[in-house]
């Protein structure tokens, strides 16, 4: 198993690296950082955008900036992916993107953590009830209810919850959905307690929408899982051997059933990422979601370039957690 | 069964008599697209205490539906009507907790494929113990305690190690042995094991039925063997049930079915088969036509429209089982009249091809080498996975192997599965590269030729696979399928469709069925057209990889006359790679025996069936069971240990020493030289060769086996 | 024995009649599929819908008097009324004619994606399947690579980048830069598993071609898993383009698409709902009709069916 664990965790690095030209290429050629100033009326000093361009390493050849920015030789400190700096902003000298994707990780966090176990359970739940009740009234509702779900647009999804949560407020006359904010805007004075209160409050609504979005794919994909396990050879010695429905259905059948869900999440974490930069959009966040549009309006290219290491690593984190995981629950890639 | 009455049966089904398990007027239905499925259509049978039953059938007869219906395992699609109790408990209907109660305690089963039948990601340890605990209060540790015994009894060695071995980490036969532990865990009344050693080699099939007997007599259970292996019956039941379309047709102690069968489909089963203690026959006895389709109402005999007896009134009754004395029944309105009858006057002979204008293979002076092999190798690399894929190791999948196919001459290459025989095929072919070694075609060399060097030669040389239904293209239509030949080699503009129309008339197809698709034809028929595609560019030689291994027996018949027919009529050179010793002793003039990727012995088929020299043929000609009940129970078996060893990392020196009967009787000084030495093939006379140090022929086919002698027994 | 020979006269069975006397099946496999297709109901009753919602979005502006653009003469901020079925907007357009020309641009997007990156993506994969070896594991990290980035985050860079209004011809070409992988992964995995099937050993020993081995034995058994794929592919990229003009990347305004139509809409849900439900709604009519297309189309197509169907 450490054997198996270290050669999985090699096998990132090239592919990191590869992530990151990737990464480097697509923005860099997509896009002109610059643009907008060189268009600006009145036209901005010849000499004002020449040293924005040597700010920027915009003075620099394409392979040039590219090692420049992943190792940092060569800058003035500001840049390299590996020592942790992630380069200079169109925004301004003073503008950290490290420290501005540091403080937006945390909300965004909570609320894609949230939304994935609550749709991980979900999922398996009703794609085993959907797997044991074939072609039952049950099964055809849920399988209904799943395709709605991958056919709904995200953020019409998040616009149409909201706008929910807006109208049971006014109802009531009470806030009891937030529909703005990953927080209140004034915490201070806050008890834990209220801090804690607050936090959830506003989780509820945004973590229902992106819910919803992996729930649809994962329960399919779980429904067919079980569905194939429980034809198999191995539940019906089980049953031959005298356990009970509820024991195979547990013990033998959910147990194997999960093994492929855990790459099938894995690879959809990429589509997690979609779905929390329109949800954060939606419900106005100040995520990481949000510093993508941001970025991406402003062509912030190494702010653009950091945010995508950053996704990039957290995709290739996730198919390596999925593949570890794998291996424990199967001991036949264990003893590969 | 002696009867047809079934209030009777349910009367008597106090456990009084004996009798464990009674099952009456068992009938199965699965809704389909195509209407409903009438898989089994009243059976009856009773079980008594200790006793071995028999079911035979082949595949659609309904005998496994019939058993998974008595355990309640079908889906619940599946409409079950009928009776089966076990000790006068009625089974059928019985709510979850109620049947999971009998289940695995009263009654448990062996299922057919062990590589599926285990539960990949638990111990088997804790599949054992699960299975005890289901059943029987009792704390961890002595259940384990019992696994490990249980694993004793069924013959794993290291039973202590072992019950922590997850299932992928022990080889098929081991698993199957791991399961029939699992049936025996709670002393059953009866096990029922449906197909148990279909999908193994025959050498482990004789470890897992010597399993299922020590089973057997620790627990005193009855027994249920399902198989279509008539073989496999004669040896290991007291009474046999046959069953046809859904129904058992005959039934009698194994003496009496076998001896002397009363219903004609029996005997088709029986003549259908070669027979490997049986010298070359002129003809096997095919039995025509196919099952019937169950989805359809049924009138009268579901055997009328086959059988050559048939009267207007087999079509308008069915026969209801009648006693033949004895506790022998047979459901045949014309039974009396079979007494002693021989499959053969029953069935009369066809030719098994059309009169169509045939082009004879070029002359070759008959017996001259055509296809000639010389120390061939082949090893395929193996990689790990993930991003690397590095070389982690290689299967020694041939090592040195030659053989000379001579001019329409059969040559068999037998072997168990692995051993290499079919990549040998496909070095023979040119299909695979090899890694060294020669083949030579009439004198050309084929290794190394280009693609399109190969292309004329390719039509010389064809093949004919396993496995009817992977190798035509579901997307085209049989026409199709034997002009692609003639198309690729540009000889389709002349007389293309004439020709394939010749080629299917001389199979036994109807030409007029050429536009339809694979799927619309049985596995006979489509291994028709496979060989009607071999033969479609006139080729010399064809090889034949387990022409008729993927067939039911009455099927095989045909196709086998088939081949033999074609031999003689246009003059062609075989060779056919099998597992199936009693097809080969059949077909064959001549065999090669492979172990892990080498020949082990060499002769010509009647010298190799009564005077083999190696220990490891010994083993084989043993392990195959007979259809023949006194035979099979007065042979001496040779049951070899353990399975075979990985072809990644093969035993040094003689490859078989780990297994070898002989080399445990060795003393340490004899045995070195099995160790240290491969053995090279050594001619013993009359064109027989056997690679082992200390050969000696013996025959394995008589009551007991015979010291032929005629090598001088040095070692002793 | 005499009495046991067959009666003279009794017809001896042909060896082996055909197992299934479907009568001449031409195409039998083509037909085969149609009947299983046609018995999804769901499937069929969804085909219907979108063929409707095609004729809607392509053939309705040609009826339609009013168009997607601006028009003095249309009343602003209108509800729902008998001239004008779905409102107008506070900028003065009519909303139909707006859902129309967006249900238009929307399909032509998500249609041509679904072309480029299945040829695309088909023919990347076939390569790496049917040459293994370097070839393969070279093709395949590229495929690994791209997936690293998620799609919207891929589309939405590029598309935000472009200055100066993005056509729906450009919003597709990069839809389609970054979502092949997912055929070019299905038709590897079919061409891998085929190239081992005997049938195609059959044609090599009959000394067919590479050509002739990929052209008539692999690519057409292919053709079920992708068809299948390309049709998931095209609600995917309906739901891309949506979000893409959400966020302000994709389709710009003068011209109209039904993800802009929402963003337009945002914070009308309340106040002016006919602005903000039916471009949603159609989006989700047209994604659902195509997900039980598909569905259906996989059921037909699989030959694992189950015995029991619906």
């Amino acid at each position: 198993m450490l054997a198996y664990t270290v050669r999985r965790l090699l096998g990132t690095v090239p592919l990191l690296l590869a992530a990151s030209l990737l990464t480097f290429l697509l923005v860099d050629l997509s896009g002109d950082p610059l643009a907008d100033l060189r268009v600006q009326q009145p036209p901005v000093p010849a000499e004002v955008i020449e040293a924005e361009e040597e700010r920027l390493y915009l003075d620099r050849s394409l392979p040039e900036r590219y090692v420049l920015w992943l190792t940092g030789i060569g800058g003035d400190g500001d840049i390299g992916l590996l020592r942790g700096e992630f380069g200079p902003s169109v925004r301004g000298p003073d503008y950290d993107i490290g420290q501005a994707l540091a403080e937006r990780l945390g909300s965004t966090l909570r609320l894609v953590a949230a939304a994935l176990l609550l749709a991980l359970g979900l999922a398996v739940l009703t794609g085993v009830v959907s797997a044991v009740r074939q072609y039952s009234a049950v099964d055809y509702t849920l399988t209904f209810v799943g395709f709605l779900a991958l056919a709904m647009p995200t953020f019409w999804l998040g616009a149409l919850v909201k706008e929910a949560g807006v109208w049971a407020n006014q109802q009531t006359g009470y806030t009891i959905f937030y529909t703005v904010g990953a927080t209140s805007a004034d915490t201070r004075g806050f008890t834990a307690g209220q801090l804690l209160a607050d936090h959830l409050g506003h989780l509820v609504l945004p973590t229902l929408t992106l819910m919803l979005t992996g729930y649809a794919a994962w329960s399919r994909y779980q429904r067919t899982s079980m569905l194939e396990v429980l034809n198999s050879d191995y539940v019906r010695l089980a049953r031959a051997k005298g356990l009970p429905n509820r024991v195979v259905l547990r013990r033998h059948a959910l147990r194997t059933a999960l093994i492929p869900l855990t790459t099938v999440a894995a690879v959809t974490v990429a589509g997690t990422v979609d779905g929390v930069i329109l949800i954060e959009t939606v419900f106005q966040w100040r995520g990481l979601g949000d510093f993508f549009v941001e970025a991406v309006k402003r062509s912030d290219a190494y702010a653009l370039m950091g945010w995508l290491m950053l996704s990039g690593t957290a995709v290739v984190l996730a198919n390596l957690a999925a593949d570890l995981l794998y291996g424990v629950l199967d001991p036949r890639i264990r003893h590969e | 069964m002696t009867s047809t009455n079934h209030a009777e049966n349910t009367v008597s089904a106090a456990a009084g008599d004996g009798t464990v398990l009674d099952v009456a007027d068992l009938h199965v239905r699965f809704p389909t697209d195509g209407g409903h499925l009438h898989a089994v259509r009243g059976v009856s049978y009773r079980l008594r205490r200790g006793e071995a039953l028999g079911i035979v059938g082949e595949s659609g007869s309904g005998k496994s539906v019939a058993a998974l219906a008595v355990m309640g395992l079908l889906p619940r699609t599946a409409q079950v009507s009928g009776s089966a109790r076990l000790l006068g408990q009625e089974l059928l209907g019985l709510g979850d907790a109620a049947i999971s109660r009998v289940r695995g305690a009263r009654i448990a089963m062996v299922f057919q494929d062990p590589l599926t039948s285990l539960n990949p990601v638990h111990t088997v340890g804790r599949q054992i113990v699960e299975a005890i605990q289901a059943h029987r209060d009792l704390p961890r540790a002595a259940a384990r305690a019992r696994a490990v015994e249980l694993l004793r009894t069924v013959g794993i060695p290291q039973p202590e190690q072992r019950v922590d071995a997850y299932p992928h980490e022990l080889s098929g036969g081991m698993r199957q042995r791991v399961v029939i532990a699992i049936a025996m865990a709670n002393d059953p009344d009866v096990i029922i094991a449906d197909e148990p050693t279909t999908a193994l080699d025959v050498t482990v099939q004789a470890q897992v039925l010597e399993a299922l007997r020590a089973a057997r007599r620790a627990t005193g259970a009855a027994l249920v063997l399902i198989t279509h292996d008539l073989g496999v019956v004669a040896g290991h039941v007291d009474r046999v049930a046959v069953m046809y379309a859904g129904r058992i047709v005959e039934a009698g102690s194994v003496d009496e079915v076998f001896s002397t069968p009363r219903m004609p489909y029996t005997l088709g089963l029986l003549g259908s088969r070669p027979r490997m203690d049986a010298a070359r026959r002129s003809r096997l006895v095919p039995v025509p036509g196919a099952p019937p389709s169950l989805t359809q109402q049924m009138r009268g005999c579901a055997f009328a429209p086959r059988c050559p007896l048939a009267q207007p009134v087999c079509r308008d009754t069915d026969p209801p089982p009648t006693g033949q004395g004895d506790g022998h029944t047979a459901a045949c309105h014309f039974a009396d009249r079979l007494a002693g009858v021989r499959p053969e006057e029953l069935f009369p002979p066809a030719p098994a091809t059309a009169a169509v204008p045939l082009r004879a293979a070029p002359a070759a002076a008959d017996g001259a080498p055509l296809l000639v092999a010389e120390d061939l190798v082949k090893h395929f690399p193996v990689r790990s996975r993930g991003l690397l894929r590095r070389r982690s190791g290689e299967v020694h999948a041939v090592c040195g192997v030659s053989l000379e196919l001579r001019a329409r001459r059969t040559l068999a290459l037998v072997g168990e599965s692995g051993c290499g025989k079919s990549t040998t095929a496909r070095l023979l072919l040119n299909l695979i590269p090899a890694n060294r070694g020669s083949v030579r075609y009439r004198g050309q060399e084929l290794t190394g030729l280009s693609r399109a060097r190969m292309r004329p030669l390719r039509s010389r040389v064809q093949i004919v696979f396993q496995d009817p239904f992977a190798s035509l293209d579901p997307r085209m239509t049989v026409f199709e399928a034997v002009a692609e030949p003639l198309r690729i080699h540009g000889r389709f503009a002349d007389g293309g469709p004439r020709r394939v129309h010749e080629l299917l008339r001389l199979v036994g197809l109807d030409p007029e069925h050429a536009d339809r698709y694979p799927h619309e034809f049985s596995g006979g028929q489509r291994q028709r057209v496979g060989i009607a595609r071999a033969l479609a560019l006139e080729p010399e030689v064809l090889v034949l990889d387990e022409p008729v291994s993927a067939l039911d027996v009455s099927v095989q018949a045909g196709v086998v006359n088939l081949l033999e027919e074609l031999q003689e009529r246009l003059g062609l050179s075989y060779l056919f790679v099998s597992h199936d010793l009693a097809v080969v002793r059949h077909v064959a003039d001549r065999v090669a025996v492979m172990y892990l990727g080498r020949i082990v012995e060499t002769a010509p088929v009647e010298r190799l069936f009564t005077a083999a020299a190696h220990p490891y043929t010994q083993a084989l000609v043993s392990a195959v069971p007979l259809p023949d009940p006194r035979r099979e129970r007065s042979r001496e078996r040779i049951v070899l240990a353990g399975d075979v060893p990985s072809p990644l990392d093969p035993p040094s020196g003689c490859r078989f020493r780990t297994r070898c009967p002989t080399f445990a009787a060795l003393s340490g000084e004899q045995r070195s030289r099995c160790v240290r030495q491969a053995p090279p093939l050594v001619e013993q006379g009359e064109g027989h060769a056997a690679a082992c140090h200390y050969a000696r022929a013996r025959n394995l086919l008589r009551g007991t086996s015979t010291d032929l002698g005629q090598e001088p027994t040095q070692w002793r | 024995m005499s009495e046991l020979r067959t009666r003279p006269g009794a017809p001896t069975p042909p060896a082996d009649p055909p197992a299934a006397a479907r009568g001449t099946a031409h195409h039998g496999r083509l037909r085969l599929v149609l009947t299983r297709f046609a018995r999804h109901r769901m499937a069929m009753t969804s085909l219907a819908v979108f063929v409707l919602t095609v004729l809607f979005a392509f053939l309705g502006p040609l009826l339609w008097p009013w168009d997607h653009t601006v028009h003095r003469e249309i009343l602003p901020n209108q509800p729902p009324s008998w001239e004008h079925p779905f409102g107008t907007t506070n900028a003065g357009h009519d909303v139909l004619g707006q859902l129309m020309r967006g249900t238009q641009q929307t399909l032509r997007v998500a249609l041509t994606v679904s072309v480029l990156a299945t040829a695309f993506g088909a023919v990347w994969g076939a390569v790496a399947g049917y040459y293994q070896g370097w070839v393969d594991a070279v093709m395949m990290r590229a495929v690994d690579v791209l997936m690293v980035v998620p799609l919207l985050v891929a589309v939405a860079a590029i598309g935000g980048n472009v200055r100066g209004g993005t056509t729906w011809w450009a919003v597709a070409l990069i839809i389609a830069l970054f979502s092949w992988t997912t055929i070019a992964r299905v038709v590897r995995g079919v061409v891998l598993s085929l190239r081992e099937q005997e049938f195609v050993e059959a044609a090599r020993a009959a000394g067919a071609s590479d050509a002739r081995i990929i052209l008539r034995h692999l690519l057409p058994h292919a053709a079920g898993p992708v068809i299948v794929a390309a049709t998931l592919l095209v609600a995917l990229a309906i739901l891309l383009e949506a979000s893409m003009s959400f966020l302000g990347f994709g389709i710009q305004a003068p011209d109209i698409s039904l993800g802009l139509m929402i963003d337009n809409a945002r914070t009308a849900a309340f106040t002016r709902p006919w602005l903000f439900y039916p471009p949603g709604l159609f989006i989700v009519l047209i994604c659902l009709t195509i997900n039980f297309i598909g569905d259906g189309l996989r059921d037909a197509l699989d030959p694992r069916q189950t015995m029991v169907r619906r």
